[in-house]
């Protein structure tokens, strides 16, 4: 029988293997950030150990960063101890970051694709859940709790139990308007958040070969919010066209055969997944959510659900208090909700595609009366190439807010906060309650739906527009 | 670490499912460099409700968190762990874990034990009943144990050896780092370093 994708690189990576034990993986490349790994570095300090492979390791600043006056001190004085401990701990152990006001500083998920550090078949992990994002490259990507953060700077290994296997068909052609982060809510709302629990999701078919790398990106982002730790999809030419020209892509011989060893990564015809389901591209229409987690999705051209209509009682109960939560009554139009707050960026939609499409639905219009919209570019390097297409100005003219690279408005963490009761259309990953600030309420969408809401000032897609 | 055995101790009978880190531990919690004074951040959003059950005066004390089906979703966040163990959790039993949370705990040396849905719902009826219930959770027998019910769990034995002898995972791959050095030796030449920062 033939392997799987993720059984392949799994293969590739193992250093140890004992009956009873958990494989021994080796880490090909290790991405840190200042919030899970401070108390890393403390661990290793006390024990007196070293960073193994800091020439495997890269650290940027993104989760706690502001996006406005970044050349100016933080005025956290708790985000600043968090930011100066990490860049001490890169400065005391060797490894190479990118602080703010770097060109190369972004979102750690945005800067390792666009160094071309993140390649095929590697085994990349990071103290962030949405390392899944970098399986679009046919990596095996997932993130780490501060202890294993600890565990790879020290060994430059992890000790990991095998995940089973799911494939996820998405066959056909995608209809306009329709984008990735359509297909990743519309296969979460399906699955549900445990869906993917315990299993390394495979993207595949020919909806998915047709999406570009950064699309693809925006899909293995968000496998973990299905419960899944890493998703992928096996490289083909796009991979190889996206990575030639990127600083640390391979050179000469080192490209050959890199290319020949990345074309091998593909799962066998034979190979047999544990799980796999099956969506056809064309009933796949512009998605949103209206609950807390993102299982809680349904097509924008719908209604917000009925509690009561739900047979599981779990499903039901949840879907009660999440409609209290968001301020939601059942059966009002999805496109009816007022929105206050539009958020384009994050890890998961702050590529430069996603900032060209939403330039393009906003170009020449006004952003809606009382509507707030931010755009922050996923790096510094997003936003130079914006700026250099003109699109910041786009988003000025329209109304909205231009600013630095970060993790921004996705979590709460950093100043750009939702306040009690404010509603958002959020391209960003979560919806959990307070998310983006205490009391805050998320809708999340695809940077189109972001685009025409922020036009409309109602939950709403380009198509409305007309 | 510390060895876990087996524990006793009063239950929180958490009824909400979905439980993210998110609310575990909101995100402005995380600004610290250490991994003690979590605990004030523990479900701050929910504990802001005087209606909460962490604010019932029953439940103070309570070291054992009973809580619905995907505890756990979401952020890698350990110090969402933290946070629990800062505030005096030992275990955490549901019927079903998200994964990061979970290796988390068994590295932290949280016991996450996972009992079927409807021995979950026989716990939550029996401690809203008689609050100061006492539950024990036993690691080397495998059970849970309350009253007169006895309810036995699973868990990979390499972890439960781990957890019972308060081993650190690196210490354990220490003694094999020959492997390692053996697989690096092997490493294609085409993976790609970070230094020297190619820009």
């Amino acid at each position: 029988m033939g392997k799987t994708l993720s059984e392949k690189i799994w293969a590739d990576h193992v250093v140890r293997s004992a009956a009873g034990e958990p494989d021994l993986l080796y880490i090909d490349l290790h991405l840190i950030h200042e919030v899970t790994s401070p108390q890393a570095f403390d661990g290793l300090r006390l024990a007196g150990r070293k960073v193994r492979r800091p020439d495997l390791t890269i650290a940027t600043e993104d989760h706690n960063t502001p996006t406005l006056n970044i050349d100016k001190p933080i005025a956290d004085p708790v985000s600043k101890l968090q930011i100066d401990t990490l860049r001490n701990n890169a400065k005391e152990f060797g490894i190479r970051i990118h602080s703010l006001g770097d060109i190369d500083q972004g979102i750690v998920h945005v800067v390792g694709p666009q160094l071309g550090i993140t390649q095929p078949g590697m085994t990349i992990v990071c103290g962030d859940s949405h390392t899944s994002t970098h399986g679009a490259f046919g990596a095996l990507a997932f993130g780490i709790g501060t202890s294993q953060v600890e565990h790879v700077l020290a060994t430059q290994t992890l000790p990991q139990s095998k995940p089973k296997t799911m494939a996820i068909n998405v066959d056909g052609t995608l209809k306009p308007g329709v984008t990735s982060k359509d297909i990743i809510l519309a296969i979460i709302a399906q699955i549900g958040t445990g869906g993917g629990q315990g299993y390394v999701l495979e993207y595949r078919g020919s909806a998915i070969r047709a999406l570009s790398m950064e699309a693809r990106m925006t899909i293995c982002n968000m496998s973990i919010e299905a419960g899944a730790r890493a998703g992928l999809i096996a490289p083909d030419e796009k991979t190889f066209e996206y990575l030639k020209s990127k600083p640390h892509a391979p050179q000469g011989a080192d490209w050959d055969a890199a290319v020949e060893y990345w074309k091998t990564l593909n799962s066998d015809a034979d190979a047999r997944f544990d799980h796999e389901i099956t969506l056809k591209a064309e009933d796949i229409s512009p998605f949103i959510t209206w609950g807390t987690n993102p299982g809680q999705g349904a097509p924008l051209d719908g209604k917000v659900p009925n509690p009561a209509d739900i047979a599981d009682v779990e499903d039901r109960g949840a879907a009660e208090r999440a409609l209290e939560y968001m301020g939601l009554t059942a059966g009002t139009p999805f496109k009816e909700i007022a929105i206050d707050t539009v958020f384009l960026g994050s890890c998961t939609n702050g590529r430069i595609e996603d900032l060209r499409s939403a330039a393009q639905i906003l170009k020449g219009q006004k952003i809606a009366p009382k509507l707030r919209m931010l755009v922050v570019p996923g790096s510094a390097r997003v936003r130079l190439q914006a700026e250099a297409e003109g699109l910041d100005k786009v988003f000025l003219d329209f109304g909205a807010e231009w600013r630095q690279a970060g993790c921004s408005m996705c979590l709460g963490m950093n100043p750009d906060q939702l306040t009690v009761g404010e509603r958002s259309a959020s391209t960003s990953n979560r919806n959990f309650e307070g998310r983006q600030g205490k009391g805050g309420r998320t809708h999340l969408v695809s940077p189109l739906v972001a685009a025409a809401t922020a036009i409309r000032g109602t939950l709403s897609s380009p198509a409305d527009l007309n | 670490m510390e060895k876990f055995i087996s524990h006793t101790g009063t239950v929180l009978p958490l009824r909400r499912t979905n439980v993210d880190t998110d609310q575990i531990i909101p995100a402005v919690y995380l600004k610290r460099v250490t991994k003690s004074g979590f605990e004030d951040g523990l479900f701050s959003a929910w504990r802001s409700d005087p209606e909460f059950v962490m604010n019932k005066p029953e439940h103070k004390g309570a070291t054992i968190l009973v809580a619905g089906a995907d505890f756990g979703t979401g952020s890698s966040r350990e110090h969402a762990v933290w946070a629990l163990q800062n505030y005096g959790f030992k275990v955490v039993l549901s019927s079903r874990f998200a994964d990061i949370f979970r290796g988390n705990s068994q590295k932290a040396g949280l016991l996450t034990v996972i009992i079927p849905q409807e021995k979950i719902e026989v716990l939550w009826a029996a401690v809203e009943v008689n609050p100061s219930l006492e539950v024990s959770v036993d690691l080397d027998a495998k059970n849970v144990r309350f009253a007169d019910e006895v309810i036995g769990f699973e868990i990979d034995d390499y972890t439960r050896w781990r957890l019972m002898e308060g081993l650190d995972d690196i210490g354990l791959t220490l003694k094999n780092i020959a492997d390692v050095d053996a697989f690096e030796e092997k490493r294609p030449s085409f993976k790609p370093q970070t230094l020297p920062a190619r820009s």
